[in-house]
């Protein structure tokens, strides 16, 4: 279960970020006319740091999660490594290229899939879009569709590919999004938001392809979702970010441990009525069980109480739910290594 | 996606004639997804081809009541030689019409530009495709039109030389060029400001006077006359038609020629350096 990052012997990077920064232009008035009239013969700008520094390094085959509240600076940070934007400051090089230069040799090996815009023609089946895909692509006939017939396959498209895309369900419009941003083979993937708005079944659907895809093909998946259900499927490695800067990059299972400093103690009490407050803070109370909030360092010795002060059927101890870790994280609004800053 | 396979890498450098064949190849893909698209707006296409068809006719009618009113005719034009340029413009006019500029606004604001940036084909490819998708579909239906207002208003053709026969139809491919680059680059603007449709209306405006859709470029008043003959934009409707209709000598018709090829080429050069620019204002503000 070692990360790519603990072998440093490893094979070179696919994908490097170094000290990456962008920073936006926003206009800004107050509301009202006055101040639109204003706006006209002077117009005050503000330089906002959307990504401010980020540096890490991605390795063949890697699937990397990207985490972040929105605004946070994840979709710069991948329209970056995609060729879409300059980088204010740092370097971005993925494949050995600059992303912004768009190389068509780079274009050709990457691909971009974002859950709100369609690449797809609206009005025609897909079948058509994938066609033109091919041609723009230089995709070789023969392997064009034995391509076809494998995502085919693995997403169960027969039945789609006919439809005018319009007439398709937004489940089955992603899954034709996704086999259109990958019939030209891509060695990285740049997926910013795969599965917004999609129901459960349509999202465990696209999720479990794209771990397959990236075992047949050792392909590289960077992706920014907002499901956590995305990320603890597919991703052994997430980065956190956070008003645009790194706040964590390392294994999903370690997250929380660095970055909360409670355990959470689910117990069953034999007798439901029994009162669990003076050993923790309980956050959740279901029939037949009660979930505590109790500092890391304290959960063994809490538990070692419970068990012998209440009669119960069950105790466990956990980290508490990564959705958890996230809102945390994100709803204290503050980095936790620059604590050091922060009042009271 | 072989079993544990390399993955395909694109190819680095392309020959030349393999290159060219990648893009025809791009080309009919183009095409072929155009047409299916608009054959899902039939009725659209046709009410647009009406309003190709509708403005020469009126143009038409007036200056035949026009030349009418003043004993028969005006500047040299009588009804017959009216008919014979406004049924020719019809046509050059359907060859290099482009919708452009009013597809890049939409393209920009929702963002439908982003993966046209990523493909590594340029997108101008995409919209020459879909230009003359839209002029092949409509191609079966103008033509007899064209015939059937032939007949009404029984235009008078000059009889063409044989060289300025030969010449007509590289005029109208660059009449074709010049106009689309020319309007593709207009249509960038839509990467600076997301507003356009004051531009469009000036340019649409400039367009129908000076290009000689209102009336034959020697019928202008002075001052709009000369504009014209500095500007380029007879070269994208009013050059082709005058070959056509067998006005110039021959030694005009190759200096026009000449010139028209010119303006090409500096459209496509503008082009070229403003979609760069265009593109880098785009990675500048995001997409």
């Amino acid at each position: 279960m070692a990360s790519r990052r603990d072998a440093p012997a490893g094979p070179a990077p696919v994908v490097v970020a170094s000290g990456l920064t962008r920073l936006y232009a926003v206009s800004e008035r107050e509301a009202g006319l006055a101040a639109a009239l204003r706006s006209v013969l002077r117009r005050s700008v503000r330089q906002v740091r959307a990504v401010d520094g980020v540096t890490f390094e991605v390795g063949p085959g890697e699937i990397v999660g990207f985490l972040g509240p929105n605004g946070a600076g994840k979709t710069t940070t991948l329209k970056m490594l995609a060729g879409l934007l300059h980088p204010t400051e740092g370097r971005a090089e993925v494949l050995g290229h600059a992303p912004a230069e768009r190389r068509p040799e780079f274009l050709r090996q990457i691909t971009l899939v974002t859950g709100q815009r369609s690449q797809l023609q609206w009005d025609i089946p897909a079948a058509d879009s994938f066609e033109l895909h091919r041609a723009v692509y230089r995709i070789p006939p023969a392997r064009y569709r034995r391509i076809l017939a494998d995502l085919d396959a693995m997403l169960d498209l027969g039945p789609l590919l006919g439809k005018p895309v319009r007439n398709l369900s937004l489940g089955e419009r992603m899954k034709c999004e996704v086999a259109a941003a990958l019939l030209h083979e891509p060695r990285v993937l740049f997926l910013d938001e795969p599965t917004l708005g999609l129901d459960v079944v349509a999202q465990r659907r696209i999720r479990s392809f794209l771990a397959d895809y990236n075992r047949r093909t050792g392909a590289t998946i960077l992706l920014t979702s907002h499901y956590m259900a995305d990320v603890q499927a597919l991703c052994r490695r997430v980065i956190v970010i956070h008003h645009g800067r790194l706040l964590f990059d390392g294994l999903l299972e370690a997250l929380a441990g660095r970055l909360l400093p409670h355990k959470v103690i689910v117990v069953q009490p034999s007798d439901p009525a029994a009162d669990l407050r003076p050993y923790g803070e309980v956050t959740e109370r279901a029939p037949g069980e009660v979930t505590l909030r109790v500092p890391r360092a304290a959960a063994p010795a809490v538990a070692a109480r419970i068990l012998a002060e209440v009669a119960v059927d069950d105790v466990s101890i956990l980290d508490p739910p990564i959705e958890d870790v996230v809102e945390q994280i994100f709803s204290a609004g503050r980095a936790p290594e620059s604590g050091a800053g922060l009042r009271p | 996606m072989k079993e544990g396979g390399r993955l395909a890498q694109g190819p680095g450098t392309v020959p030349l004639a393999g290159a060219a064949r990648s893009l025809w190849d791009v080309y009919r893909a183009e095409f072929r997804t155009s047409v299916a698209v608009q054959m899902q707006y039939r009725a659209a296409q046709l009410i647009w081809l009406l309003g190709t068809v509708l403005g020469p006719v009126v143009y038409l009618a007036v200056w035949s009541a026009v030349a009418a009113a003043s004993g028969g005719t005006v500047g040299g034009y009588d009804r017959h030689t009216f008919a014979a340029y406004y049924l020719t413009l019809m046509l050059v006019n359907q060859v290099t019409f482009t919708w452009i500029m009013y597809e890049f606004q939409g393209r920009i604001r929702e963002g439908s530009f982003t993966p046209l940036i990523l493909r590594p084909v340029h997108p101008i490819h995409g919209d020459v495709a879909d230009n003359l998708a839209h002029k092949a579909l409509t191609l079966a239906v103008l033509l007899p039109t064209a015939a059937a207002l032939a007949v009404a208003f029984r235009p008078a053709f000059r009889g063409l030389p044989p060289l300025d026969a030969l010449l007509l139809l590289p005029s109208l491919v660059l009449a074709f060029v010049l106009r689309f680059a020319v309007e593709w680059t207009l249509a960038l603007a839509a990467f600076w400001t997301v507003r356009t449709s004051a531009l469009n209306g000036l340019y649409e405006g400039v367009l129908l006077f000076l290009s000689g859709q209102v009336a034959p470029l020697p019928l202008l008043p002075q001052p709009l006359r000369a504009l014209a003959d500095v500007l380029p934009f007879r070269f994208m409707v009013a050059f082709p038609v005058s070959l056509a209709v067998g006005r110039p000598l021959p030694a005009a018709a190759v200096l026009g020629l000449s010139a028209q090829a010119l303006w090409a080429a500096a459209a496509v050069a503008a082009l070229l350096v403003v979609w760069r620019a265009a593109v880098r204002r785009y990675a500048a503000v995001g997409g």
